[in-house]
């Protein structure tokens, strides 16, 4: 038994597939094809929730997408717990455990319900008003508090173990629904050879044909059709059928989000499989076949477990076999809930009355209600409802007032009509247009290619739609050149053609003010709210969104909108165009973070480069570094020793002996023609004529402005090459600064750019040692001093391999760069690194290599320099050609505040007490005994232990710095300050002479 | 995400193969010492943010690598033509959306369904 209200012999699922679940502990009988809520409502069990705000009883409104109400936590282990899933598009399957939320201690009994008392305290922008005293109470005291009140499921907090995917397609038609409309523009564009997508949210084809039994296309059973026409149409090689798939955003030139719930249906899904796919769509048409959504009726107390919409109750009854009450009552606006009245009484199910606020319902549903034997409450309206956790009973009043019958029901179906879904149209950025005539709004004014068909269009008919939807199947397709071999046709019958529908307040909502007739069923937002929030003075419909949270939840206002405009327009005395309509967003439904993260997490959030040597060093013990997307080796630590005992002897050892290091990071551009010369001359401050080949220079690149904007050495390869290298950061912004000016400013300069960074490996060798190391290794070069003098670059062999090998220091001590092929690296890195063991020396990573640097000076763009500064507030200018009539940012640095006294300048800060070593960022004053704020006139970029000094260094960006050599100044910090002497910038070897040993 | 034409390949490519690049349309001055300030404010600092048509740069940066042009509306973010760098603005009132956007209504395929 699959739950006492199924109905034998109604609906379409299999009684001998059984399934067993579990709802907050308790284990409930299911048939597999089940959603949570028609199991739920199988067995009885109307109450499944509590609202936001009041802590209400809540049941199952809706059979689809737009629930509002049925919210549940679905948890599979302890990572993969779903909060917030709608009961009405959750598949059971075996073994599911489903709790209820925001409820304590249990759903039946619930603390938080004092709400519901305290109402009257609880209106709209009660919490705008009342907690705004005392300012810094909101932050700590408030907000928390409410926030843990109030709110929805509960998210996870471990890892999601689940996979997603993601994929791209190319179409020339897809059709978003796969209803009647949907699938009859799909068979119509396929039939003429064009590439079709056809999705549709829910688990099979159909659309309203899973409720309207009364349909037959063709002849044959409307449901029968929608099955055997997609099978059809999966059939074919250019058709995709993706069910259980949701359009949830439309974006720019026809690229539609799709997710596909893989695996979310599934007890035990394979492992392989993604939970969902997220399909990123570039369609060259678009239709949109969405359907329409019924509203619920606006009355005192319409929220009760039992309360639902009359095309779920049909759904459940006619798709799931289960009838949704024993005695049920209806309460209508529109032809459309006579139907579930039918449907349900010729299942058995006693109909209690049919209350319709119409002075004239449809006649033909009218006189079929008379044939069956039902009560139509012509002009009546409910005007209350009883029961706690389950409605038991409707007051009914004729129109206007008067005395009310009590009628005991167990659940009460409600329709006000239909809304179309124009979600992805306006999505689009096309502009709805009001009709008055039914109340809708409809597309109006497109802007971009797709069309809507059917409900979604205001189309009722279904012949109509079935018309309108085979034409723009073909017409869609004729836009990618496909033409229909033949024209189709297809005939539908169904049993009523709807009239009616209201939007806004029934009769029973009252105009006074503490009536709950909701709107918003998930925000807790009645009539009334809407009707304060005008009084308050708002006005413009997007204010009265936010000021009672209308439309605002999970659900984004799919019943409450029109509804809350309707009010809204009556209160004001406007039009309900006048009043105007919020905008549609996506995602239309929910959509997983996982789903849109997809593949970009953990490892692969960000794509991790490594030098060629990577493995060696980390087999050689090194600690690594992120630098952009670059692992560096940090540091080499020895046993025993930790970062800092590691960093002071890799600095102590280049410079007593000799030390390897992988420079392979550095941006490198070989910069090739005939006119690379001018062209360096341009980008660079410097000049590059008067360099010959076979010699270095150091280049200072600004931007226009005047400021530095990246340096590096540069080799001459030849009249005609240089090997141009740039900060690891800087490489690509580099890169793009040379081609804009290449391409677009000096377009007459023939010279051709390419980066090279990762073909060449580079392994620095410094220390006095350095040539010693290297000398038995290379081939073809003299490297004798006088041969091969500081900034030179020789080509040749290493280790038998090409190199071109670079005479030059970034520590101030004998050095060479070694470039080979970045295949040959490790080997080379090999060879170099036995050889530097041998002689005493050793490798020394990223940390040694800034204290190195620092000990002598040399600046670190980007560390140092923060794009304000100019060669000369660096020390740098003589790097700047002054004969030169043309470089980039020759005419910044001739700006009046790059020229004027008082600048921040670079210099050297030496602490008095030698032993303590500056924070990099911290502030320097003059006078530190100021009032605060103090003037600060400048920071340090740069500080650290230097073991070779045997104190602490820092450089510092300091107003004035080098008229202030010699003086003293303060660095301030929470527990002390700290005296520093303004010092030059060189704290080792200040002669230079070690560098050309 | 968008689909620009790059006037280099000759044909629509993702958004995500292009880096916007400023205003264009501004030649760097050859006579760049001789500037005063006023003019080298004016080239270097002033832009329009213009609200509707615009005419910007764009690179091809994981395709060609080329620098183009492109004339845009900044409020329905569609472009309207691309071409290549060094051409002059095109005429405006010869510019087409460089996609085909002709839009189909419900009401050109009314007749068609009846």
């Amino acid at each position: 038994m699959s739950g006492a209200n199924r109905i034998p012999g109604a609906g379409r699922l299999t009684p001998a597939k059984t399934a067993r679940f579990f709802f907050d502990g308790k284990s409930y009988a299911a048939l597999e094809g089940d959603t949570v809520a028609s199991a739920l409502l199988a067995n009885g069990v109307h109450l499944v929730g509590r609202s936001f705000k009041y802590h209400r009883p809540r049941g199952i409104v809706s059979a689809g997408a737009e629930e509002p109400n049925a919210l549940i936590g679905v948890e599979r282990d302890a990572a993969r717990k779903q909060p917030n899933v709608r009961a009405t598009v959750q598949d059971v399957f075996d073994g599911m455990k489903v709790i209820s939320q925001n409820r304590w201690p249990s759903l039946a009994f619930d603390v938080g319900a004092v709400n519901n008392l305290l109402a009257p305290f609880f209106a709209a922008g009660f919490y705008y008003k009342t907690f705004m005293w005392p300012k810094q109470a909101w932050k700590h005291v408030y907000e928390p508090q409410i926030r843990a009140a109030a709110g929805l499921g509960v998210s996870p907090t471990e890892d999601d173990t689940d996979h997603y995917s993601s994929r791209y397609a190319h179409c020339d038609v897809l059709v978003i629904g796969a209803g009647v409309a949907g699938l009859s523009a799909a068979l119509a564009a396929a039939k003429t050879g064009a590439r079709v997508i056809i999705c549709d949210e829910q688990p099979e084809v159909g659309g309203a044909l899973h409720y309207d039994k009364s349909v037959t296309i063709d002849g044959q059973d409307g449901y029968s059709w929608a099955q055997a026409t997609a099978a059809n149409l999966a059939k074919m090689d250019n058709v995709t059928v993706l069910p259980r798939t949701t359009a949830f955003g439309y974006y720019a030139q026809n690229f539609v989000g799709l997710n596909e719930r893989v695996t979310e249906h599934l007890a035990k899904p394979d492992k392989k499989l993604p939970r969902e796919r997220l399909w990123q769509v570039r369609a060259k048409r678009v239709i949109i076949a969405t359907g329409a959504i019924e509203r619920h009726m606006v009355f005192a107390n319409n929220d009760r477990p039992g309360i639902m919409l009359a095309s779920a109750a049909r759904t459940f009854l006619n798709h799931f076999g289960v009838a949704v009450g024993k005695k049920v009552g209806v309460y209508t606006a529109n032809d459309s809930a006579y139907e579930a009245a039918f449907d349900l009484k010729r299942a058995g199910i006693t109909i209690a009355a049919i209350v319709d606020s119409r002075e004239q319902p449809g006649e033909a549903v009218l006189a079929e209600a008379r044939s069956l034997g039902i009560e139509v409450m012509v002009g009546y309206g409910v005007v209350d409802t009883g029961g706690k956790l389950r409605v038991s009973s409707m007051s009914v009043a004729r129109n206007g007032g008067g005395s009310s019958r009590k009628i005991a029901i167990d659940a009460l179906l409600v329709s006000a009509g239909w809304t179309p879904s124009v979600h992805m149209f306006s999505q689009s950025r096309g502009k709805v247009a009001y009709d008055a005539e039914t109340q809708r709004f409809l597309p109006g004014t497109y802007a971009q290619d797709c069309l809507s068909i059917g409900a979604c269009n205001g189309t009722n008919d279904l012949q109509a739609t079935i018309e309108e939807s085979l034409a723009a199947g073909e017409l869609m397709s004729n836009a990618s050149g496909y033409t229909a071999p033949e024209k189709l046709a297809l005939q539908g019958v169904n049993a009523f053609s709807w009239t009616g529908g209201m939007a806004g307040a029934a009769e029973g909502a009252g105009p006074d003010t503490t009536v709950k007739a909701f709107i918003d069923f998930q925000n807790d937002v009645c009539a009334k709210d809407i009707r304060l929030a005008v009084r308050e003075g708002m006005h413009s419909i997007e204010h009265i969104k936010r000021f009672t949270t209308n439309g605002m939840a999970t659900d984004q206002g799919k019943l409450s909108n029109i509804h809350g405009l309707a009010i809204a327009a009556e209160t004001l005395g406007r039009e309900i165009p006048k009043v105007g309509l919020t905008t549609f967003r996506a995602p239309y439904t929910p959509v997983t973070f996982g789903t849109l993260i997809n593949h970009s997490r953990g490892e692969l959030f960000d794509p991790t480069r490594k030098t060629p040597m990577h493995a060696l060093e980390e087999a050689q013990g090194a600690v690594f570094e992120d630098v952009g997307q670059w692992k560096r080796a940090w540091y080499y630590p020895r046993a025993g020793e930790d970062m800092h005992q590691a960093v002071n002897r890799e600095c102590k050892t280049v410079r007593d002996i000799a030390g390897i290091f992988d420079a392979s990071t550095l941006g490198k551009i070989e910069v090739v023609g005939p006119d690379a010369a001018q062209f360096l001359n341009l980008i660079y401050t410097n000049s590059w004529d008067t360099l010959k080949p076979g010699r270095c220079r150091y280049g200072i690149m600004l931007r226009e402005d005047g400021f530095v904007y990246d340096d590096g050495v540069v080799g001459r390869m030849a009249e005609d090459r240089f090997h141009v290298t740039t900060t690891t950061g800087g490489a690509a912004r580099v890169m793009n600064h040379m081609e804009d000016y290449l391409q677009t400013e000096f377009p007459h300069l023939n010279v051709w750019l390419t980066s090279a960074t990762e073909q060449w490996a580079v392994i620095a060798v410094q220390g006095p040692k350095a040539r010693e190391i290297i000398e038995p290794l290379v081939e073809g070069i003299d490297l004798s001093n006088e041969a091969f003098p500081h900034m030179s670059v020789r080509e040749g062999k290493v280790c038998g391999v090409p190199t071109r090998l670079f005479r030059m220091s970034f520590t101030g001590e004998t050095g060479f760069e070694v470039n080979v092929p970045a295949d040959f690296g490790p080997a080379v890195w090999a060879a170099i690194s036995e050889r530097t063991e041998a002689l005493g020396g050793c490798a020394y990573g990223t940390e040694a290599m800034h204290i190195l640097r620092a000990e002598k000076g040399y600046i670190i763009v980007g560390q140092d320099t923060d794009g304000t500064v100019t060669p000369d507030d660096a020390s740098l200018g003589w790097a700047v050609g002054k004969k030169k009539t043309d470089f980039v940012g020759i005419r910044g640095l001739r700006r009046p505040d790059l020229v004027a006294d008082g600048r921040k300048q670079l210099v050297g800060l030496l602490t008095k007490d030698p032993a303590v070593v500056l924070e990099e960022g911290a502030q320097i004053v003059a006078n530190p005994n100021q009032p605060l704020p103090m003037t600060m006139i400048g920071h340090v970029t740069s500080a650290y232990w230097s073991e070779n000094c045997g104190r602490s260094i820092a450089l510092a960006l300091v107003a004035g710095g080098k008229g202030k050599i010699g003086q003293t100044l303060y660095v301030p910090m929470p527990d002390k300050t700290i005296a520093v002497e303004v010092s030059d910038m060189v704290f080792f070897d200040k002669e230079g002479g070690r560098i050309n040993g | 995400m968008l689909l620009i034409y790059c006037p280099y390949c000759e044909e629509e490519r993702s958004e995500l193969e292009f880096r916007q690049a400023g205003d264009a349309h501004i030649a760097r001055p050859t006579n760049m010492t001789e500037m005063t300030d006023e003019d080298f404010e004016a080239f270097f600092f002033l832009r329009d943010n213009v609200k509707g048509l615009t005419f910007e740069r764009w690179r091809h940066l994981n395709g060609c690598g080329r620098f183009f042009n492109a004339a845009r509306d900044t409020v329905s973010d569609k472009f309207l033509t691309t071409y290549k760098a060094g051409l002059p603005r095109p005429d405006l009132s010869t510019l087409r959306p460089a996609t085909e956007a002709t839009v189909e209504t419900y009401e050109a395929t009314e007749s068609n369904a009846k």
